[in-house]
């Protein structure tokens, strides 16, 4: 539950686990079965399409199996300013949605504890972002902050932006846009788990004449890190594939496209499936990198 | 102002500025859509309700909002029927390979949007099935049904076991248990993780531009808008299903706090 920590989990789990095997078999199997042909599958067919070479036909989008392993490093020393831009991007903008959602969650979690209808009003506006459609809300930034926009006038007439100083299309623009879109991604994990914090802890560091600032380094911080991690984690790896925000036709400009942005042209648009594919090959097994680090602390029971 | 009062002040301050931060694009997109716009939806031209009225003058957006509820809808079902099942298993049975299952399960939470939606698009084309609405809707099956087990699993693993040996007791077959007492207990997490599924299908932009082919779906409509301007027709659309969303939240929530109260009497 740790890494999905959307809701609360209950502490007192009833555990009466039948020995009935096959019961668990009928209820398992359709799902993981579909799992299998639908996540599994793909993910092979993705690392044998990364290997195949172009067809003696010439013809483009053509492409027979193979064993061609120059595809990925086509793919990287083509690639290698947008391949370090994504996790470049995904780190600042994950560090910076760390900074701005603790303090959210802390609030909701803590301070409103005994205001449960203040909490519910709160919870509702942190996921009120994701009813309105990802697209739109990234399209509004792009007008709010356009070149004619009373934003970028200000700017300019203070005298901070020179007259040709733009947003739109700059690594700040993406960023924050991305910042902007995983907020609720980060705060509702560590909501989830600050909401369990047992407040006599806190009052005991307070006891002992430890300052608020030391209670919050000691104790309160240490204790929320599992969220901390979720939250990282649940930003971290939709940011890292994300092709939207950095689009030209949104926050984007030419010098900011991401891994996301080449696999997306690279399949969809000019049909070189073996690049994208061994693109997609990369930064999955960089995320299996960094979450296996996480499955081998915590197990695979925390995980959902 | 002393420190002490500072110090009070400063977090609650930083809440609402940042909650008003986050409200900016949503009141933004409310406001656009009633523009009295031509074409694109850019410049504030003056107010009207004509968006509103009549939404389906482009009619692409709403072929595209048409398809987005199909598809959601069918995915939801099919996703929350298997979700809820695994997690009925996951709780109560025990059985061998569980590791397995859990890391399975969890691995569509922990994979990029693209790379799912890339490894899809590989094996339709290597297997030569056409894209359309269906391979939609099993992309859209596929990423949403680990959230629903999540969901679902946190409520069965508060069920009382004694509730349904009650039902044996009282000598209910398997499944007339399963339907009296299981599933109307479940059905509150049940329904939260369909909503949540719905939510994600109907949102998600990227797994559906590697699958869909020539489907134009919400989302996608948007995307492609972008280049030319996207009209104040899809602000009313989005701004819709906000304000749906947000009354069905809303009704939850208060529900929520009553049972609450009842429970503290």
């Amino acid at each position: 539950m740790a890494f999905v920590a959307f809701g609360q989990t209950p502490k007192t789990q009833v555990k009466t686990q039948t020995k009935s095997g096959r019961v668990a078999l009928v209820l398992l199997m359709p799902g993981l079965i579909y799992l299998g042909l639908f996540f599994i599958t793909p993910l092979i067919s993705l690392i044998m399409a990364s290997l195949k070479q172009p067809a003696p036909s010439g013809i483009i989008g053509q492409y027979n199996f193979g064993v061609e392993f120059g595809n990925y490093a086509y793919a990287v020393t083509q690639y290698a300013p947008q391949i370090f831009r994504s996790f470049s991007f995904a780190f600042i903008a994950t560090i910076i949605a760390l900074l701005i959602s603790y303090p959210i969650a802390y609030y909701i979690a803590v301070r409103a504890r005994d205001r449960p209808l203040l909490r519910g009003i709160l919870l509702t506006l942190v996921i009120a972002p994701f009813f309105i459609s990802f697209l739109l809300r990234t399209f509004a930034w792009k007008q709010i902050f356009s070149n004619d926009s009373w934003i970028v006038n200000v700017l300019k007439d203070v005298g901070i932006f020179g007259a040709d100083s733009y947003i739109i299309g700059t690594n700040f623009a993406v960023i924050f846009g991305l910042v902007y879109n995983f907020i609720p991604f980060m705060t509702l994990p560590i909501y989830a788990n600050l909401d369990r914090l047992d407040m006599r802890l806190v009052e005991a560091g307070s006891d002992l004449y430890a300052s608020p600032a030391t209670t919050f380094r000691k104790i309160t911080f240490p204790l929320s890190l599992p969220g901390v991690i979720s939250g990282t984690l649940l930003t971290f790896i939709p940011i890292s594939g994300d092709y939207v925000v950095a689009s030209r036709d949104f926050l984007g400009g030419p010098g900011t496209a991401m891994i996301g942005n080449v696999v997306e042209a690279n399949f969809l648009r000019i049909q070189d499936y073996p690049t994208a594919s061994a693109l997609s090959v990369m930064l999955m097994a960089a995320i299996v990198v960094l979450v296996s680090a996480y499955v081998r602390r915590s197990g695979t029971d925390d995980l959902l | 102002m002393n420190r002490l009062s500072l110090g009070r002040w400063l977090l609650p301050t930083y809440v609402v500025l940042t909650f008003a931060f986050l409200m900016i694009p949503i009141i933004y997109t409310f406001v656009f859509s009633f523009n009295d716009s031509v074409k694109s939806n850019i410049i504030w031209r003056g107010f009207t309700f004509d968006n509103w009225l009549n939404v389906c003058n482009q009619q692409v957006v709403c072929t595209a909002f048409g398809n987005s509820l199909i598809i959601a809808l069918s995915a939801t079902t099919i996703a929350t029927v298997l979700g809820t099942m695994i997690a009925i298993a996951l709780v109560r049975y025990r059985f061998k390979f569980r590791a397995a299952t859990n890391l399975l399960l969890f691995l569509p939470l922990a994979t990029p949007e693209v790379v799912m939606g890339a490894g899809l698009a590989a094996q339709f084309l290597d297997l030569g099935w056409t894209k359309g609405l269906s391979t939609v809707i099993i992309a859209h099956v596929m990423f949403t049904l680990s959230f629903v087990v999540v969901t679902v699993k946190a409520r069965v693993a508060t069920l009382d076991p004694a509730l349904e040996e009650a039902g044996r007791d009282l000598y209910g077959n398997p499944f007339q248990v399963f339907r009296k007492v299981t599933l109307p207990l479940l059905l509150p997490g049940i329904l939260a993780a369909s909503m949540l599924a719905f939510a994600l299908s109907f949102d998600d932009f990227i797994i559906t531009q590697f699958n869909s082919g020539s489907i134009e779906t919400f989302p996608k409509f948007v995307y492609t808008a972008a280049a030319r301007g996207i009209p104040a027709e899809a602000n009313v659309i989005g701004s819709s299903v906000f304000l749906v969303a947000i009354a069905i939240v809303l009704i939850v929530q208060i529900r929520g706090s009553r049972k609450a109260k009842k429970l503290a009497k």
